[in-house]
């Protein structure tokens, strides 16, 4: 067994990792019962999948230049999804998109409270 | 069958699943952000699939279209969450809108102890400033 099928086989195992881990973010969407919760789970593969099948396409083709043109996937990706994920947990939080049941902790909520005060406290302009 | 085509076929039937959770929740998601989810999902799928055929076919043509998506796919999201309005608010067993931020529960009273509101103010209105 020489290193070529080792490098071979490394990459289709992480292909298969990724499409799994994009599955189970599938599973946990169609069964989790608020926005957050599905965001918590819809956001796995976003990081941990594509850097499985970016790992895969760097071992298939076994050079430096496709890792360099890879690399802007990776820094894109990573720039952009903690950014979509605040914005959409935002709103479901305003929204109130989530259960009561399955929130332990609210660490948001003073805050809230706190800053409404402070704006009633300042006026209705503004 | 070999072990390879095995494990292409295992890679296929997983993205398949995946793409078809993801349209599920978006045709029924009861409000319009677990629709946007979902379509961030579906992406995120598109962006892997197209991945798994880059190592299927040998070949890196395809590098462009994966940096643009995973570029673009935020002005989805963010124009999308700039926009909920008040009326997606999920409704609850009888029907009502559920009330904005966080509902009052047991450990946080709907105006909290250390912070008594002046008398004939009314409570405040939850999800004001975010």
């Amino acid at each position: 067994m020489n290193l070529d099928a080792i490098l071979d086989g490394a990459a289709l195992i992480c292909l298969a990792l990724g499409a799994f881990l994009s599955m189970a973010a599938g599973v946990g969407l169609l069964r989790f019962p608020d926005a957050l919760s599905r965001m918590h789970a819809a956001t796995k593969p976003q990081i941990m999948g594509l850097f499985f099948v970016l790992a895969a396409i760097a071992l298939d083709q076994r050079s430096w230049v496709t890792v360099l043109i890879l690399i802007p996937v990776v820094v894109l990706q990573t720039l952009t999804a903690p950014i979509s994920a605040h914005m959409i947990g935002r709103a479901a939080y305003r929204t109130h998109n989530f259960s009561d049941e399955h929130t332990l902790v609210d660490e948001l909520g003073p805050a809230v409270d706190k800053a409404t005060r402070e704006q009633r406290r300042r006026g209705p302009e503004r | 069958m070999s072990a390879a085509s095995l494990l292409f076929w295992f890679s296929g039937t997983m993205l398949l699943l995946a793409s078809l959770f993801a349209l599920y929740r978006i045709v029924r998601g009861p409000s319009i952000l677990d629709r946007m989810i979902a379509s961030d999902m579906l992406l995120t799928t598109l962006v892997i699939v197209v991945g798994v055929e880059m190592v299927y076919n040998d070949h890196l043509d395809t590098v462009p279209l994966m940096i643009v998506l995973a570029s673009t796919a935020i002005f989805a999201s963010i124009s999308v969450a700039r926009y909920v309005s008040k009326q997606d608010r999920p409704k609850d067993e009888s029907g009502r809108r559920r009330p904005l931020g966080r509902g009052p529960t047991a450990d946080h009273p709907a105006s909290g102890p250390e912070a008594p509101e002046q008398a004939g103010n009314p409570a405040p209105e939850k999800g004001g400033p975010l």
